[in-house]
């Protein structure tokens, strides 16, 4: 067996690891070891790699493994959990930049040699540059509207679809031309910039709320990006663990999609979230009267109710209160209290996203309800404690046809006896719309930081 | 059609398959860690890097193959650190487990 023979048969097992890491990540028990053994599967690809017979200097490898590396390293410990999200866009964004540089550079070398370039050639490298380039500027647009540096709400240009659409025809010509025999760098470095700006420009479209589904469908590009850059190189780690991604991230963005009740379409296309004029007059039942309390009197409603469901939503992700929540729910057990958590599919930003900061708060997987098994038990609820959530609750979604949410699946917490609502002010939620049930009679207000709140809520009840 | 391009799409199709047979057991709870686990995973495309900032090839193609090993460094070694703290979260109450280990 060659060297190459080697290497390639190290690239076999690596796609094994893969595989498997991927199948045990489908087990909150066994998935670290998947990702471990994901990770061991990477290392193994990298060394082997370093053993081919095309790499003959390692002086800038090693400069730009230890930049990057140490950057990823530190960015990844210091985040918070609840910016994990962006991180995941960051580092998802850098993937897609490094298939499109790849695929820069081996056009460069390929215009180099005699000859045309083949067409499997020429076509994965634009598929690369052009997918890899959309990610890149994509993710970033994306990484800025989460961590709130871009504002989160849908930016539109005048004529937003022509836009997008000529952008993209212009794409698919240059391509074209560089496809059918006109070689040349400069118009592939032209036709990347222009991939840029539809990145930039097709994600700055799209409100903050569904930018997990966004973040979703990038990653895909990203795999399918990295599998292009396989054909390129005729490498089928490349190709294969690419391809993981590209599949498993369309099936998780259709997953998320049909959370919200929405087509990858609709999320990509349809502005949503404007948050400027409410959708269809909302007026509670009561008339629009919102009645809010205090920590005193709602902790004796949550202390001598018999069943509290809790629903966490972003706001108790965005002030760190999972730990003061747990709190909570522990003095109210130890009150008899039966307590469990409601977990919206996309509770948080991201599917799980709220499981993790539960979990991350010691809170056992075994209290946290799926909606499709919880939503029956509300008419049995005394008390449902809604904490920083909106959309998620919003009966509109049930019986406003006109309102933007309606058809998404929600948490029927209207059900219950009694609502309590944590929240910093009557501002709208990520979609930007009215929610009834903060009119609804059986709802009381809590206004302030959620932390705060809770830690109220829980001197309260320890003292009822 | 070359043979190597037949025996690759080959590969290309299985995979999808693969890909979209594994993931689609996997509960709503890890789905945030798998985003993050798979989003690691396409940090190899640092492979392609590597064998372009190696080649020696000129001075654009090792500017251009450095800054892509940067990238997919970063890729990989954020990808598979921000999805093992995730799961480091991931336990049973530790009074639950106890029990069960006696």
């Amino acid at each position: 067996m060659s060297r190459q023979d080697w290497i390639g048969f190290a690239y076999l097992i690596c796609a094994s690891l893969f595989i498997i890491g991927l199948k045990r990540l489908s087990s909150p028990a066994t998935a670290r070891s998947g990702n471990r053994l994901a990770a061991v599967g990477m290392t193994f690809a990298i060394v082997a790699t370093l053993f081919d017979e095309r790499v003959v200097s390692y002086g800038w490898i090693a400069v730009g493994a230890v930049i990057g590396g140490a950057a990823g390293a530190i960015g990844a410990r210091k985040v918070k959990m609840t910016a994990m999200p962006q991180m995941v866009a960051l580092f998802n964004g850098f993937g897609g930049g490094a298939a499109a540089l790849v695929a820069l550079a081996d056009y460069h070398d390929s215009i180099g040699a005699p000859g045309n370039i083949p067409a499997k050639i020429i076509v994965s490298i634009l598929f690369s540059a052009v997918v890899g380039s959309v990610s890149f500027s994509g993710s970033m647009i994306a990484f800025g509207k989460l961590q709130e540096v871009i504002s989160g709400s849908p930016v539109t240009l005048p004529g937003q679809r022509v836009i997008t659409a000529a952008l993209f025809a212009v794409v698919l010509v240059l391509c074209a031309i560089l496809a059918t025999g006109h070689e040349s760098l400069p118009l592939l470095a032209v036709t990347m910039v222009i991939a840029l700006i539809l990145g930039i420009q097709m994600v700055m479209a799209i409100g903050g709320a569904d930018m997990p589904v966004v973040i979703s469908l990038l990653n895909a590009f990203t795999g399918l990006a990295t599998a292009s850059t396989g054909f390129v190189l005729s490498n089928n780690v490349l190709i294969i663990a690419g391809t993981l991604v590209g599949a498993s991230g369309t099936l998780l963005t259709q997953l998320m999609g049909k959370a919200m009740n929405r087509t990858i379409a609709n999320v990509v296309f349809g502005a949503f979230g404007t948050g400027g004029g409410p959708a269809g007059a909302v007026v509670g039942p009561a008339g629009g009267q919102v009645r809010s309390g205090t920590a005193d009197d709602l902790a004796v409603m949550l202390a001598y109710a018999r069943r509290v469901v809790i629903v966490p939503g972003y706001g108790l992700a965005v002030a760190q209160a999972q730990h003061n929540v747990r709190e909570l729910a522990d003095v109210l057990e130890r009150r008899g209290v039966d307590v469990r958590y409601a977990i919206h599919p996309v509770a948080g930003r991201m599917p799980g996203h709220m499981n993790v900061l539960l979990a991350e708060a010691d809170v056992p997987y075994t209290q946290l309800h799926e909606m499709d098994d919880i939503n029956p038990d509300f008419p049995r609820t005394d008390v449902s404690l809604v904490i920083g959530a909106n959309d998620v609750v919003n009966p509109a979604a049930k019986n406003t046809p006109g309102s933007p949410i309606y058809g998404m699946p929600v948490l029927n917490v209207e059900q219950s006896t009694a609502v309590i609502v944590l929240k910093r002010s009557m501002n709208t939620g990520f979609a930007g719309i009215e929610n009834e049930l903060f009119y609804d009679p059986r709802t009381t207000m809590l206004f302030g930081d959620a932390k705060e709140s809770v830690a109220a809520l829980t001197a309260a009840v320890k003292s009822a | 059609m070359s043979e190597s391009l037949l025996i690759e799409l080959t590969v290309f199709v299985l995979a999808a398959f693969v890909g979209i047979e594994v993931i689609s057991k996997v509960p709503t709870t890890l789905h945030t860690p798998l985003m993050s686990g798979t989003n690691a995973i396409h940090g190899v495309v640092i492979v392609g890097a590597i064998l372009v900032a190696g080649a020696d090839r000129g001075p654009l193609t090792t500017v251009l193959g450095t800054v892509a090993v940067a990238f997919g460094a970063s890729n990989v070694v954020g990808g598979f650190v921000v999805t093992d703290r995730m799961l480091e979260m991931f336990k049973k109450r530790p009074s639950e487990r106890e029990p069960a280990d006696e």
